[in-house]
């Protein structure tokens, strides 16, 4: 079938143009920097340093680098995907292939399937690096590492289709600031919903719903950081950046979900009938 | 099974207020090299892309292969060299042609054997395993015509199939199209280079604002428009404005009269007319005007080609 042929191509192209390998590479020199980190704290600890500190300390730091995890996934995703439609329709490159005996959505689907394949592989190695090195290094292990990466993983699958809608309609320039001005609205949204926890302040809170609603990839992010933190996070407040003071509910997730099958839903009408 | 390739009825695109393409009735006849001309401008691309399904039409009608413009699988049937071929520049040529293939429903065991040959009629066999970025134009031109044969399509598109092809490349274009001819198929040529239409097309068409100005089909002698140059003595003014039925181009100077005619079989007729007014023929000349002449007379000199 030719949207699997899409799939396999655009999956394909992604490794032979070394965007994969760069941003593995990028992702692996992190992994060092992050293990070089816990190592010294660890050796910075003194004897005198109780445990429940220390543990906190290191599930602080451990949370952080998920969270630079989740950061280099969500844009390398946007990094990636921003030209695949964009760029073709606007080169002509797209005529070759919408010409051939399939229906759009199949180019539309194949290529965003290729695409998921490659966030996959992705954040399962990005974030089982995070977690292996967190854990031989200072013996800390996330809560659900299953359930946060799939959850980081749907966050990256919604950017992409928010890549694939705009990339439906504008030129690659302009998708890539739409995309990266709607993350950054998230990115600010969810900051400002989570001060808002700390001071009750609903008008606050409102703002930084409003924000997921127009854009919920960082919304899922925290509720990925809910569902992975130590349970005993928050107890000491200068640790506790990703604690539950403003949690997304199960049904943002919910309204995460739509958002993205209507994102998708959207570009794949909108490709069908567009001139090429 | 319809007798046309191609045929479009009042089909019309518009880009906002701006038309595209006015009202375009055409017919290809099955097993042709038709050529479609016109200026820049003329709409050419545009109603290929709306044969093809790249674009809807605002109005009218087209069909391909008797199918309406678009349906996904008389694809199957179409081949489609794009001007300014583009594609995946990290696949290599074999690479292309398979992905292509694939795409287009070629059985994998046929693959085997026809990329290779593809690549070799196109003469880059020495390239096949470079990626595309490292080929010039004039080799994506040839690796784009290649792709556009490999699933042996009953109509091909061909969008400036020789720009950027030196000589011994548009021979070869040539040649590979009349092939295509010679087993059946139907192509469908738009280039701007009119020798090379001259020689390979059966038929063309001149479009301008989307609208088909005239037509000629070059295998026909009688069909062929000609300049003439007639030498006499007892010429007038009344006998030359009497050849307006057959021709708009007279000019007449002491005992030369020179006029153009869109077809030759109005010669005899004109003839006639001269002798029966009087005049004393010593020389009636009809010349064949080049494709380019008659685009000129055709399109006016000021159009760009």
């Amino acid at each position: 079938m030719n949207l699997w042929i899409m799939a396999a191509i655009t999956f394909r192209e992604a490794a032979r143009k070394r965007i994969l390998w760069t941003a593995l590479i990028a992702g692996a020199g992190f992994l060092v920097v992050f293990g070089i980190g816990l190592h010294f704290q660890m050796a910075d600890f003194s004897p005198s340093t109780p445990p429940f500190v220390r543990y906190e300390i290191l599930s602080g730091m451990l949370m952080v680098g998920l969270y630079t995890v989740d950061l280099l996934a969500v844009v390398m995703t946007i990094l990636t995907s921003v030209d695949t439609l964009a760029g073709e329709i606007t080169s002509g490159t797209i005529q070759a292939i919408a010409t051939k005996p399939m229906p759009r959505w199949q180019i539309l689907l194949g290529k965003w399937l290729g695409f998921v394949g490659m966030l996959a592989i992705y954040v399962v190695l990005m974030l089982g690096g995070t977690i292996a090195v967190a854990g031989s290094v200072a013996g800390m292990t996330p809560q659900r590492p299953v359930e946060g990466a799939a959850l980081v993983f749907f966050e990256c699958v919604i950017a992409l289709s928010i890549c694939f809608l705009f990339g439906t309609w504008f030129s690659t320039l302009t998708n890539g600031v739409i995309v990266l001005g709607l993350h950054g609205l998230a990115f600010m949204g969810g900051w400002l919903e989570q001060m808002s926890g700390f001071t009750e302040g609903s008008r606050l809170s409102m703002v930084g719903i409003v924000a997921s609603l127009a854009m919920p990839t960082e919304a899922v992010w925290r509720r990925a950081a809910f569902r992975m933190e130590s349970p005993l996070a928050g107890s000491l407040p200068q640790f506790a950046i990703f604690s539950d003071y403003s949690l997304p509910s199960p049904q943002m997730l919910v309204y995460a979900a739509v958002y993205l099958l209507i994102a998708l839903a959207v570009a794949i009408v909108h490709f069908n009938q567009r001139d090429l | 099974m319809t007798d046309f390739a191609v045929e479009t009825r009042n089909l019309r695109k518009l880009y906002g207020s701006k038309v595209a393409v006015r009202n375009l009735s055409l017919t290809v006849p099955r097993g042709q090299i038709f050529g479609f001309l016109g200026p820049n401008g003329a709409g050419k691309s545009t109603s290929i892309r709306m044969l093809l399904g790249l674009a809807e039409p605002s109005g009218g009608s087209a069909f391909v292969l008797g199918k309406p413009s678009g349906d996904v699988a008389v694809r199957r049937k179409i081949g489609f060299l794009p001007e300014d071929f583009r594609f995946y520049e990290w696949l290599t040529a074999a690479e292309l042609l398979r992905l292509h293939g694939r795409l287009s429903g070629v059985p994998s065991r046929d693959l085997q054997k026809r990329v290779p040959a593809l690549i070799d009629l196109v003469g880059l066999t020495p390239h096949r395993d470079k990626r595309l970025e490292n080929f010039s134009k004039g080799m994506l031109q040839r690796i784009g015509l290649a792709q556009a044969l490999i699933h042996e399509p009953e109509l091909i598109f061909l969008d400036e199939p020789t720009s950027g092809l030196d000589p011994m490349g548009r021979r070869l274009v040539r040649d590979i199209i009349r092939s295509q001819r010679d087993r059946g198929a139907t192509v469908f040529l738009n280039s701007h280079l009119l020798s090379e239409i001259e020689i390979t097309c059966d038929q063309v068409v001149f479009i301008r604002e989307g609208e088909v100005v005239t037509s000629r089909d070059l295998r026909s002698p009688q069909e062929t428009a000609a300049h003439v140059l007639v030498r006499a003595r007892n010429l007038t003014q009344a006998m030359v404005d009497g050849l307006a039925p057959w021709s708009a181009s007279a000019i007449f100077d002491s005992d030369q009269l020179t006029f153009t005619v869109s077809s030759r079989d109005v010669l005899p007729d004109i003839l006639r007319h001269l002798v029966g007014s009087g005049a004393e023929i010593f020389e009636f000349t009809p010349q064949r005007m080049s494709l380019e002449e008659l685009f000129v007379s055709v399109m006016g000199r000021d159009e760009g080609l």
